[in-house]
């Protein structure tokens, strides 16, 4: 099936174009963002530099001197029409994730404002397979839907204290893992020994948007095993195709 | 590491906040939330590299208003500088503040901040010999990579160099007239969601006048002026940020998102600045007043043309008599011939 459909074209200057799908998160939007995404990737337009993929739209990068914004929204037009839904061809992770709480620090509060015990929490966080929506913000930074509706906690009103890096937090209705120290809006449940982001490493991105996410509890001994082998450069998620 | 008559090196004697090796950008990996990071004045990066017969985006050394002090290690080194118009001086004489000299073993340059400006800098024939991350020098320190370690320089680095083969120049001034932007107007197109603002802001926005505020850095530009009101709230599904994109956020003051921006964000952007001018805006310091002006793409497509158009026909310079000449005198010479750099690659 043909996906009929009609974005809308808006422009972040001269030398991006946002294609947009629609204004909420949801799957049905982000896989059309996905499917414009691969589409483009596969036979990239002349004078086109970067495709990025968020909720609901597709921003283009493209030297203006290349390709004027015209041609390039003829061919976008033209993608779109043969364009049939995203399959989500996107591989499967298994993150290990810590609860203890040495490292979850927010995890206590974050139940406690959900009305869960500490370990209804986690048992609900690590039942649940997220979608990886988009990467951004940081280098290597996931943001995650299909967060239990149990687990939907509002942000903060105010940004607590920089965690530390392979924070695994909630906020907003949705889950993020991130791979730097930083203040953050959001409540952090766990920790990942996983590093997401890996400059030196041969992937040194591990996931990215489409792909699939779950959490598999470890302890403190167990996370820091991992950290270490994760340190020197191992990948210790998990992966397989979906 | 090689070690051949072509190399030589590059000390820091001192560096203020903020110096750090630039390319063109880190490019081809926003998908995965990395920002190109990069020159904030493009153009007077482009012009340095140039001016030594390096590719535009070769990379160089960004120099903030902290300023910086170098001097060459088994040199010479062929160096140039360019940017705002900063206070430079060679072995205590006083330069004009765009200039293209051989820097030799043991001579000190001093590059401090001057007239005006907030970014310069300085290029040396040949290539860094640093590693590179993800394909590019460029440091973006927030995030720790690229550069030297993902840091600003400090006084004590060395930089190894490999020089290239013509690598050599009289002392002489850039004439890149084009560096001399007043910053009166700044161009935007406006958009991806000036929708969330009625007519009424929009006038607002594009009527300032608008104040270039204390807090500036590689990452954000923050503005004081006419408080923005939402029509549609401040918060948006988040989405993809390009360079010169201005933000709104909930308290109604625009902040433009510069190189070491987020890749991502979710408060609605009013307009974006078209590429030939963010690095008029980045060069502006705190207190600097300007306005925006709303211009259609092709309008931003045509100052696009013509500012590459500039480059393309190579960099000008003069040469400089080596006999003890006032700064002020210097800056006044009719700067007409000589021209080197004029291959516009990379």
């Amino acid at each position: 099936m043909t996906l009929q459909i009609d974005p809308r074209f808006l422009d972040a200057g001269e030398a991006a174009l946002v294609v947009e799908f629609g204004d909420t998160v949801d799957p049905v939007i982000n896989d059309r963002v996905l499917a414009l995404d691969a589409a483009l990737r596969a036979d990239p337009p002349t004078g086109t530099r970067e495709f990025v993929p968020t909720y609901r739209s597709l921003m283009i990068h493209y030297d203006p001197l290349g390709i004027d914004r015209e041609t390039l929204v003829a061919i976008v037009r033209r993608m779109m029409t043969g364009l049939t839904e995203w399959r989500g061809e996107g591989t499967i992770w298994t993150l290990p994730c810590c609860y203890d709480p040495a490292l979850a620090e927010d995890l206590d509060e974050a139940a406690r404002i959900l009305g869960l015990t500490r370990d209804d929490a986690v048992a609900l966080h690590t039942k649940a397979t997220y979608r990886v929506y988009m990467c951004g913000f940081t280098p290597g930074q996931i943001y995650l839907g299909g967060v239990p509706e149990q687990l939907k906690i509002s942000r903060r009103a105010t940004p607590r204290p920089p965690h530390p890096a392979g924070a695994v937090s909630i906020g907003g209705g949705l889950g993020t893992v991130v791979p730097f120290v930083m203040p953050t809006g959001w409540y952090v449940i766990g920790q990942t020994p996983e590093r997401l982001f890996a400059a030196e490493r041969q992937d040194a991105f591990l996931i990215q948007a489409g792909d699939l996410v779950r959490f598999e509890p470890i302890d403190l001994a167990t996370f820091r095993d991992l950290a270490q082998r994760a340190g020197s450069g191992e990948i210790v998620a998990r992966k397989r195709a979906a | 590491m090689r070690a051949d008559a072509s190399e030589a090196s590059l000390r820091i004697l001192s560096a203020g906040p903020g110096a750090t090796l630039q390319d063109a950008g880190r490019h081809g990996y926003l998908r995965f939330g990395v920002t190109a990071a990069g020159p904030m004045d493009q153009l007077a990066h482009a012009t340095a590299n140039l001016a030594v017969g390096n590719p535009a985006g070769a990379t160089a050394i960004e120099v903030s208003v902290g300023g910086l002090e170098v001097t060459a290690e088994s040199g010479p080194l062929c160096v140039a500088v360019a940017g705002g118009e900063f206070s430079l001086s060679l072995d205590g004489r006083s330069l004009p503040p765009a200039v293209v000299l051989n820097l030799e073993a043991g001579a000190v340059l001093k590059i401090r901040a001057g007239g005006r400006g907030s970014w310069c800098y300085l290029a040396v024939a040949g290539r860094f010999i640093v590693p590179k991350v993800l394909g590019s020098h460029a440091t973006h320190t927030r995030t720790g990579f690229g550069g030297v370690n993902g840091r600003a320089l400090a006084a004590g680095d060395r930089l190894a160099i490999e020089r290239s083969a013509s690598s050599t120049s009289s002392l002489s001034a850039i004439a890149a007239p084009w560096l001399d932007r007043p910053l009166d107007t700044i161009r935007v197109v406006l958009g991806p969601q000036h929708d969330y603002f009625a007519n009424d802001q929009i006038a607002a926005f594009l009527a300032g006048p608008w104040t270039v505020s204390a807090k500036v850095d590689r990452m954000a530009y923050y503005l004081d002026g006419p408080r923005l009101t939402h029509a549609r709230g401040y918060n948006i599904v988040s989405d993809g940020i390009a360079m010169g994109a201005i933000q709104v956020p909930g308290d109604g003051r625009p902040i433009v998102l510069m190189a070491d921006r987020q890749s991502t964000g979710g408060y609605p952007k009013i307009a974006n600045i078209i590429g030939p001018d963010l690095g008029r805006l980045a060069q502006a310091r705190p207190g600097a007043v300007f306005r925006f002006a709303a211009v259609t793409i092709g309008q931003a497509v045509e100052a696009r043309r013509s500012e590459a158009a500039l480059l393309a026909r190579g960099i000008v310079v003069e040469p400089l008599t080596r006999t003890e000449l006032s700064s002020e005198f210097l800056l006044g010479l009719n700067l007409i011939d000589g021209v080197v750099g004029a291959e516009a690659s990379g």
